[in-house]
Order: structure tokens, then C-alpha cells, then sequence
């Protein structure tokens, strides 16, 4: 019991000691009220800055296509924040060592500072991005990584690549100035995908304007793109185009079976002004080693990855089908995976006219290979994987 | 409690400076806290001499590709790097353990020596003395963060060539902007131990043992680094003290990253205010018996 529990403090003596247990909980209010108020600034602060939507006036999709065909950005700098969640397990860097695997056939034959090694990481995770850009001559784009960087930068003839938590450079030249250097490099930013979105878009596809939001801190309008024909497994593409440069801001890929966005790339901070002509100089470090373009060549680059190429298939492949479903096929020329192997565990077994064959998933990519060793991929479904492979046979 | 308020304030002001040198001047000269300074100092030494033993007879640069604390591949061609990755190694675990073993032993270590009552004899009240308590500590902070970075300039300068240095960026700046940016991540690699202070100083108010609170604090820096590990548990990740620790490196981008720097400090500034209050509201009630 706890009768002295009052508040009149009539009985002195006897009401004194609850009084100061009391007065010592009431200290530790101080601790708790500020975490409480730093909680609640946490959970705020993000939801008031969210002003809402911006207004802007209407536009159709066809102008806002063109808006983004017509925009001559020639300088920026920004941060790009990329996430990719393609679903696959989580091989580490099995993963880059098979899609650099044609180039070096051990690790040491490389360089900790070739953009094809080391641009593929990009294709799990997330990563934060800085780009800069000068006109066609002059671009950078730097990989942050924990108290390393990885940056590649074309100023002029030149491209150099460099790893500062390795201390290695990679340089190569390009002969013609203009966007080769543009073009070499996987897609990283969303003006990247998006223009590799725009180019899937047909008669097959519905292409809308949903609406305007706010993207690092620039009024945008978003450009919905939603392929109709069935058996894609591609839900939708979203890009927000800034409104007043056409930009594509932001990009983001969602699988038609939903979830998580497969590829989410968008800038998180943004501006228009010219960088700093020191960011694109660049001299080696001394006593850094230097990797010159030739010096890989020997084992021949691979110049594209598939997996990244939405709308073009390298060369060697065929297409089947046509939009959204179409089917990328080669022949590796081998008998297949051998069976009851590691790699068979990871997929499943189907049966057709092409014989029989083992399909792996991710959330995008469906790929279907046969005993007879012909590969068939693409953006589909399991189903319309196979349906494209028996009729292709 | 205290009772010395109407005292005249710059009277007061006076003497709380005094008990803030005299307090500084009790720390450094402890055998305990040379110790640890000694340590400290000697980290930068020993990378030093190991990457100039490792690179002396073959070829500079290159190799070694990622291995050990950051900025280490660089040393060998520019000695003020050594300064970069002697914070990179040490502020993990050397830096924040004298901090904790500082932070533990301030209210505790008193009072198992028995002279915390003494000290509160004189007017200065209980806040203040705490207030005082922890401006020690983060003047420690200040002081064994600088410790190693002296230390590892003049290896640096000792062993290697000093001069221009390229940022992880690739651009270059010069050598007199690199040790501008030395400094300042000297500042916030200090500031970054602001939180374990606190929490040590809370940690040693709510015991009479010195040695328990030193053992509480540094195992708490032990655990909450491991947790940091544990990937299922990244949603609880952004609010531990140590997460944003090498943001520091930041600072040597072109233009600077300043996302994860800012979130580093506000943390810090975040725990102070929690468990600065939480000792206050610990010390100001406590029984002191000894």
C-alpha cells in the first residue's frame, strides 16, 4: 500500500520520501522527451518536405516524348541514386566474374580500374552515383563507394578510369570526340534507361501522363509507359521528366508480377549549372598503376552485357517476336548444361517441340536453355518463353 | 541542489574554468590516460614503418588492391594520406576504447576512490560538475584524435614524399588544401566520439566502480559495432553511434559528399542530448555515499 501517495503534502515526514522518488522519475522525463522529440523529427521532417504534387499544366504524352527527344542539357552535375533488384541470388562477385568473364580469364589479368569490370556492380544493390556533365566532350561519373571512389572520366580524347581504393588507372582514347565514350558505357543514369524505354515504345504499348512530383527538388511531369501485349513480364515504366528541361529525372521499372521496382534510378540532387572545369582534369596519382586500353584488348572486351540491353540484341542473336515479348536467341554451340549439374538445381525443368530444357527466373529476365545448347531470353514470361521457343523450332 | 546559484556570475564563470583545467590537467596526467595517448600515437607508427618495409625494395603503388584500412594504397606516394588511414584504423576500436575508458571513469572512478563527495563540497553544484565531467571527455576526444593524427604526419613526412595529392575523385588538389583537409577530418573524426562519450558518462553515473563502468562502455562499443554487422538487422542500423563513423572519408571527395557527414554529426549531437540528459537526471538524483 501506498498511502502517503498524495498530492497534499499535509504529513511531512512521512510523505517525503515517495515525494522524492517522484521527483527523481520526473528527471529522467529530460532523456525521454528529447529521443521522443527526435523520433518524431525523424518521421516528420520527411513527410513535411513531401509538399504534394507540383502544379503544372496539362501536357499530352506525345509532347512530353518530344519534350524529352528535344533536350539539349549540355551541363549538369548530380547525384544519382541507382537501385536494382533483378531477383537473382546474391552471388557476390560471381556475379561480375561471369559477366567480365570473356575478358580475363584470371583476376590479375585486369585492372581494378577497367569501366567493364567495374561498371557491372551496378547491376545488383544500390549504389549512389555522381554524374557531371560538359558538353559531348566532357563527362564524369563517379561510383561512391566506402572511403573509395571509382570515377570515369572522358575529357577530350581521352577516358580514364580510376579506382582510388586501389590506387589503379585505367586509360583509353576515343578518335571520334563526340558520344562513342557516351555510348561504350552501360546505362547508369535515368536519361539512360529512359531513352532505351522510349525506343521499346509501339503500337503495342500505352504511353500516359500520370500526373507530376516532386524529384530532387524539380517539378516533374510522369511519363507512364505500360506494355499491353500479354506475356511481358515488364508491369510498368515510370519516368519523371523535369518540366522545364525535358530531363528524365527519374526512372523506375516495376515487374508486371509487383513488388519491389526491379531498377530504380533517379537523381537526388540535380543542377543545371557547368561543373567546375577541374572535375574532368585528370592526371594519374604518382605511383599509380597505369592500364592502357590495348593492354586488355587481347582477350576482346565484351562491348555490351545482354542483360542490360532492352531494346537491341548483340550480335549473333536473333529475335523472335516483336515490342515488349520479344525473344533474344543464340547458340552457344555446346550440349547444353550437363544434366543433374549445379546449375540445373536452379532452375526448372520444361518439356517442348525444342526437346528439353531448363528455364532460370529472375523478376525481369526469364532465360530458357535447351539440351541442344540454344539459349532463348528475354523480358517474358515463363509460358511465352516457351510457347516463342517450340514455335521458333 | 545547488545551492552556490546567487554566487556572482563571472565569480562563477572563473571558477568553473578552473575546475574544467584542473579536471583536464587530473586526466592527462593519469598513467592510465599516457597509456592510451601512447597507444594511439604509436598505431600511425607502426602502419608507417610496416607499409615503408613493405614497399621498400619493389616497385611503388599498385599492389595490395583493397586490402586493409582505407587510403592505405596511397601512402607510399604521399605521406599526408598516412594521416587518412591512420584515423581509417584507429577510429573503429582504438579511439572510441580511451574514450570509453575516459568516459567511464569520470563519475565512477570518484566515487570508488571516495572523493566525489569532496568535490561536491566546493559550490559548484551537480550539473555544473557534471557539464564539467564532460567537457573533460570531449576535450579528450579532441586531444587523442589530434594525437594520431600528428603522429601519422610526421611518420608521413618522415618515411614518404609529401606534396600535391589527388582526391578519391581524381582531382588534384594541393598539398597546403590536403593538410586544411586533414584537419577538418581530424574535427570530425573528434566529433564522431561524441556519442560514446556521453554514453560512457551515463554509463559511469549509475555506478560506484570505476573499472564496471570502463568494462560497461567499451563492451557496449564492442557489441553495438558487431550489430552493426549483422545485415538482418540493417533497419536499426542508421541509429547506431558507429554506423556513419567513415564518413569521414567523405571529406576527401570533389565536391564533398556531405549526406552521410551530416547525418554522422546529428547522431552524435543525438546521443549527446539523450544520454547527457539521462545522466544528468541519473547524477542530479543519485545518493552520493562516497
Amino acid at each position: 500500500m501506498a498511502p502517503h501517495d498524495t498530492d497534499g503534502n499535509t504529513t511531512a515526514g512521512e510523505a517525503d520520501e515517495p515525494s522524492r522518488a517522484r521527483r527523481r522519475a520526473a528527471r529522467y522525463v529530460v532523456p525521454v522527451t528529447v529521443m521522443g522529440v527526435a523520433a518524431a523529427t525523424i518521421g516528420l521532417v520527411p513527410a513535411l518536405a513531401d509538399s504534394g504534387d507540383p502544379d503544372l499544366p496539362e501536357i499530352t504524352a506525345a509532347q512530353l516524348i518530344e519534350k524529352i527527344a528535344k533536350s539539349d542539357v549540355e551541363q549538369l552535375s548530380g547525384t544519382v541514386k541507382i537501385t536494382t533488384d533483378l531477383g537473382l541470388p546474391d552471388l557476390g562477385g560471381l556475379e561480375s566474374s561471369l559477366a567480365s568473364g570473356a575478358m580475363s580469364q584470371g583476376e590479375d589479368d585486369g585492372s581494378a580500374a577497367d569501366p567493364a569490370t567495374r561498371l557491372t556492380a551496378l547491376a545488383s544493390g544500390t549504389h549512389t552515383l555522381r554524374v557531371a556533365t560538359d558538353g559531348p566532350e566532357r563527362q564524369k561519373l563517379s561510383l561512391l563507394e566506402d572511403a573509395a571512389e571509382y570515377s570515369l572520366i572522358h575529357n577530350g580524347k581521352d577516358v580514364w578510369g580510376y579506382d582510388s581504393e586501389s590506387n589503379e588507372v585505367y586509360h583509353g582514347t576515343v578518335d571520334e570526340p563526340v558520344g562513342k565514350a557516351e555510348e561504350e558505357r552501360p546505362p547508369a543514369t535515368p536519361k539512360d534507361f529512359a531513352e532505351e524505354a522510349l525506343k521499346s515504345v509501339d503500337d503495342t504499348t500505352s504511353v500516359t501522363v500520370d500526373g507530376t512530383a516532386q524529384v530532387a527538388g524539380r517539378d516533374a511531369y510522369k511519363l507512364v509507359i505500360k506494355p499491353e501485349q500479354p506475356g511481358s513480364t515488364v508491369g510498368a515504366i515510370s519516368v519523371a521528366v523535369d518540366h522545364r528541361t525535358g530531363m528524365p529525372l527519374k526512372f523506375t521499372l516495376t515487374p508486371a508480377a509487383g513488388g519491389a521496382a526491379v531498377v530504380d534510378v533517379g537523381f537526388t540532387k540535380v543542377s543545371f549549372d557547368k561543373p567546375a572545369a577541374s572535375t574532368f582534369d585528370f592526371t594519374p596519382p604518382k605511383g599509380a598503376k597505369v592500364t592502357e586500353e590495348g593492354d586488355l584488348d587481347k582477350g576482346g572486351r565484351p562491348e555490351h552485357e545482354p542483360e542490360k540491353d532492352l531494346g537491341k540484341g548483340p550480335d549473333g542473336m536473333t529475335m523472335l517476336g516483336e515490342g515488349w515479348t520479344t525473344v533474344a536467341t543464340f547458340d552457344t554451340g555446346g550440349a547444353g548444361l550437363p544434366a543433374g549439374g549445379f546449375l540445373d538445381s536452379l532452375g526448372d525443368k520444361v518439356k517442348g517441340d525444342f526437346g528439353t530444357g531448363t528455364v532460370f527466373s529472375t523478376r525481369l529476365i526469364n532465360a530458357l536453355v535447351t539440351e541442344d545448347g540454344t539459349v532463348y531470353a528475354g523480358a517474358v514470361t515463363k509460358q511465352a518463353l516457351v510457347k516463342a521457343a517450340e514455335e521458333a523450332k | 541542489m545547488s545551492r552556490a546559484e546567487t554566487a556572482v556570475p563571472g565569480v562563477r564563470w572563473r571558477w568553473t574554468f578552473g575546475l574544467f583545467r584542473s579536471e583536464l590537467l587530473t586526466t592527462l596526467r593519469r598513467w592510465r590516460t599516457l597509456a592510451l595517448l601512447g597507444v594511439l600515437v604509436a598505431v600511425p607508427v607502426l602502419i608507417g614503418v610496416a607499409v615503408r618495409i613493405e614497399t621498400g625494395g619493389g616497385a611503388p603503388g599498385g599492389g595490395g588492391g583493397g586490402e586493409g584500412p582505407a587510403f592505405i594504397s596511397q601512402v607510399t606516394n604521399n605521406g599526408l594520406f598516412l594521416v587518412f588511414a591512420a584515423l581509417a584504423a584507429t577510429l573503429p576500436f582504438f579511439l572510441p576504447m580511451a574514450v570509453a575508458v575516459v568516459a567511464g571513469d569520470a563519475v565512477a572512478g570518484e566515487a570508488s576512490a571516495g572523493t566525489l563527495r569532496y568535490l561536491l563540497v566546493a559550490p559548484a553544484g551537480r550539473t555544473r560538475l557534471l557539464l564539467t565531467k564532460y567537457a573533460t571527455v570531449l576535450a579528450f576526444c579532441l586531444v587523442a584524435t589530434l594525437a594520431v593524427a600528428v603522429s601519422a604526419l610526421t611518420v608521413g613526412a618522415l618515411l614518404f614524399p609529401l606534396g600535391d595529392l589527388t582526391t578519391i575523385s581524381g582531382t588534384r588538389i594541393g598539398f597546403a588544401e590536403g593538410l586544411v583537409r586533414a584537419l577538418l577530418i581530424a574535427l570530425v573524426v573528434a566529433a564522431s566520439l561524441v556519442g560514446v562519450a556521453a554514453l560512457g558518462l551515463f554509463v559511469s553515473t549509475l555506478t560506484n566502480s570505476g573499472i564496471a563502468a570502463m568494462a560497461t562502455t567499451v563492451g557496449l562499443l564492442i557489441t553495438v559495432q558487431i550489430l552493426d554487422h549483422i545485415p538482418q538487422l540493417h533497419a536499426l542500423h542508421p541509429y547506431f553511434f558507429s554506423h556513419y563513423w567513415l564518413s569521414f572519408a567523405d571529406l576527401m571527395r570533389e565536391p564533398v559528399y556531405w549526406e552521410n557527414l551530416t547525418r554522422n554529426l546529428g547522431l552524435q549531437a543525438l546521443y549527446a542530448a539523450v544520454f547527457g540528459s539521462a545522466a544528468w537526471a541519473r547524477f542530479t538524483a543519485k545518493d552520493i555515499t562516497s
